[in-house]
């Protein structure tokens, strides 16, 4: 049983994980990752939600950096998201750039984008600028769907399969490694940006503003630099999609995946990297379980064919409200009480 | 100059549906300072209700409209009690993203029910048509600006003389006078609710009236947006204001400009509109420098 954690030198007190348990659990999870395609038998259905979880997760890490660790609530999650997404998509349809080289590049482009309609953060918070953070998620994806010339417009753009050698990297097996690599990269920058002055300064602004400027943290430039972060990673997630479907359509980056993706973070737990991952996996199994239990009972009730949809609408609205109301911290704070309650067996309460 | 006043006339009723929306999230607002991303559900509710009352159940036409009013009345209500208040205190997120579940929520509720598809809906006003200065327009959409007219001045008298429209005034000024002047707070945010949502309903069973009855009505919900960013979050009369203008800016953009701007143009006002001005035409003013 352990009564506490004493570190006895700076080094243990400002690791990542500090405790042997900590580091066992964190390995038992890679090895769980590294193992996983084997442990189905490379099926292509355990592996495609297994990936959706990846690419979510990298989406959900992006977007609690600016809602849950800077306080800066955001609704354009998907807008974003198309933008990293068609910038990848045409720089390989139309210019030939070689796909891995276009996730970087789109990263960058979104993080420049996503600075850009934080300008309004200068002069908004909370409220309105969850409004202001609509309207760029409307404005951007009329500019997608009108600017025919470079997106297609309404019309799906085709992505020509990545290669490797002669190998074709978006099957559901070889991609899976692509995305789990930079969901950890993306985990281990982010567990590292908060113990940067920049994260701190992050965590500064979300706490309390008017006390971080005294600080000395220039609000500004910080909270514009979050938005920048931030989209950064939400631009990879787009990049994922496009090489990995094949094909982008802006039916897939509507406010709908904005509230989505905030929908994790909050089941999840704000502020929070394994939270980011909890909810990505909880909000894209959910869907996955219902569709699932409809098709089991369809020999039961005939109609629960067309009745699924809604089901999974309507369960969505309700475990974001369950949620907020029961346990607003999320899944990670249940996680912590389980962790805790094992901490002290079996002299916990 | 014919094209001018058909414009001017679209935009006229489309901006007046637009206020009515307007009118209940305003209220929400400045009562409880939530804002209800569910309103274009509550507005799309409200169409239904009518649609099953008359249509599917078979009521004559004015007991459909009580019929429609307290199910709005008690979906409000409901609302209130269940989603919002174990929330007061709770940060802004939280709840902005319980209303938008509440919406996921109602709108799956709506198509379980009725289905995806748009219904016709029985003409309640006769929509011929009727010129005026060299412009033609559906009668229904005159009907429409004259009931939008009438609840407008409803909701004037009902502010400026009840007792419960000065006690919700007296909430929306400030809180804890209001409650320490014998005021309960919890019975003002429900009247809040359940009126929004009276008003939503109207304004559904408008639209509906024009356009069909169909999921698509909880479109109105983001489109309220601009207008009461425009008119100022917690200003009753910006509501009203701020439909009218988007209602006439989104029917000459798209008679004059076209290419589809029109969908737009609000969104864009509103960001400038934010920028420049975050409080809007007629919002209170609150000054706080970081």
């Amino acid at each position: 049983m352990i009564s506490g954690t004493f570190h006895t030198s700076y080094r243990s007190d400002m690791a990542l994980r500090r405790t042997w348990l900590e580091r066992l659990r964190l390995g038992l999870f890679i090895a769980f990752i590294l193992a996983f395609p084997f442990l189905v038998g490379k099926k292509p259905y355990p592996l495609f939600l297994m990936n959706q979880i990846g690419i979510a997760t990298i989406g959900a890490i992006g977007l609690n950096i600016l809602v849950g660790y800077t306080g800066q609530i955001s609704l354009g999650q998907g807008a974003f998201m198309a933008v990293g997404a068609y910038t990848a998509g045409i720089l390989t349809a139309r210019f030939g750039v070689p796909w891995w080289l276009t996730i970087p590049i789109a990263a960058l482009f979104t993080a420049a984008v996503g600075a850009l309609f934080g300008i309004p953060s200068l002069r908004l918070k909370g409220l309105y600028l969850a409004i202001a953070t609509l309207a760029a998620q409307e404005i951007i994806i009329w500019v997608v769907t009108h600017w025919d010339a470079v997106t297609g417009g309404v019309d799906a753009l085709v992505v020509p399969a990545p290669m490797i050698g002669s190998l074709r990297m978006n099957t559901d097996f070889r991609f899976y490694w692509i995305i789990w690599a930079l969901a950890g990269l993306t985990a281990l920058l982010t567990a590292n940006l908060f113990r940067t002055r920049y994260g701190r300064a992050f965590i500064a602004i979300r706490d309390q503003d008017i006390a971080a400027e005294v600080m000395g943290v220039n609000v500004f430039a910080y909270k514009l630099l979050a938005f920048a972060v931030s989209s950064f990673f939400v631009g990879v997630t787009g990049a994922l999609i496009a090489h990995y479907r094949g094909i982008v359509t802006w039916e897939r980056f509507t406010i709908d995946v904005s509230v989505l993706y905030l929908a994790m973070i909050i089941i999840g737990g704000l502020g929070s990297i394994s939270g980011s991952l909890f909810g990505a996996a909880f909000m894209t199994l959910l869907p996955a379980f219902l569709t699932n239990l409809g098709r089991s009972l369809r020999g039961v009730f005939p109609a629960m064919d067309e009745f699924i949809p809604y089901l999974q609408q309507a369960s969505f609205g309700l475990v974001i409200i369950l949620f907020l109301i029961l346990e607003p911290e999320g899944l990670k704070k249940i996680w912590d009480d389980i962790k805790n309650y094992f901490a002290l067996w079996p002299f916990s309460y | 100059m014919d094209t001018f006043i058909q414009l001017t006339l679209t935009g006229l009723t489309n901006g007046i549906i637009l206020a009515l929306a307007a009118l209940g999230f305003v209220l929400i607002y400045k009562a409880s300072d939530v804002i209800n991303f569910a309103q274009g559900e509550f507005l799309m509710i409200g169409a239904y209700m009518l649609y099953a009352a008359i249509v599917q159940i078979g009521l004559p036409w004015s007991l459909g409209v009580v019929v429609t009013l307290l199910v709005a009345v008690l979906l409000g209500v409901l609302v209130e009690r269940l989603v919002l208040r174990p929330l007061i205190g709770e940060p802004i997120i939280s709840v902005i993203m319980a209303t938008i579940g509440l919406s996921s929520l109602l709108q799956a509720l709506v198509r379980m029910i009725w289905g995806s598809q748009p219904k016709a809906f029985p003409a309640f006003i006769p929509s011929t048509p009727v010129n005026i200065l060299g412009a033609t327009i559906g009668a229904d959409r005159l009907w429409a600006i004259a009931i939008a007219v009438v609840m407008m001045l409803l909701f004037a008298f009902f502010f400026q003389r009840s007792r419960e429209g000065i006690a919700m005034r007296a909430v929306a000024d400030d809180q804890q006078a209001a409650m320490s002047m014998g005021i309960s707070v919890k019975k003002v945010f429900a009247w809040a609710w359940s009126i929004a949502a009276m008003t939503a309903a109207i304004a559904g069973a408008l639209v509906a009236n024009i356009i069909g009855v169909g999921p698509h009505l909880s479109h109105f919900g983001l489109r309220v947006f601009p207008v009461v960013i425009l008119g100022g979050l917690d200003s009753i009369p910006g509501a009203i204001i701020g439909g009218i203008i988007i209602g006439l800016l989104e029917a000459y953009v798209g008679g004059y400009i076209g290419g589809g701007l029109n969908q737009v143009i609000s969104f864009i006002v509103l960001v400038v509109i934010l920028m420049v001005r975050p409080y809007g035409l007629f919002g209170q003013e609150i000054i706080e420098r970081v």
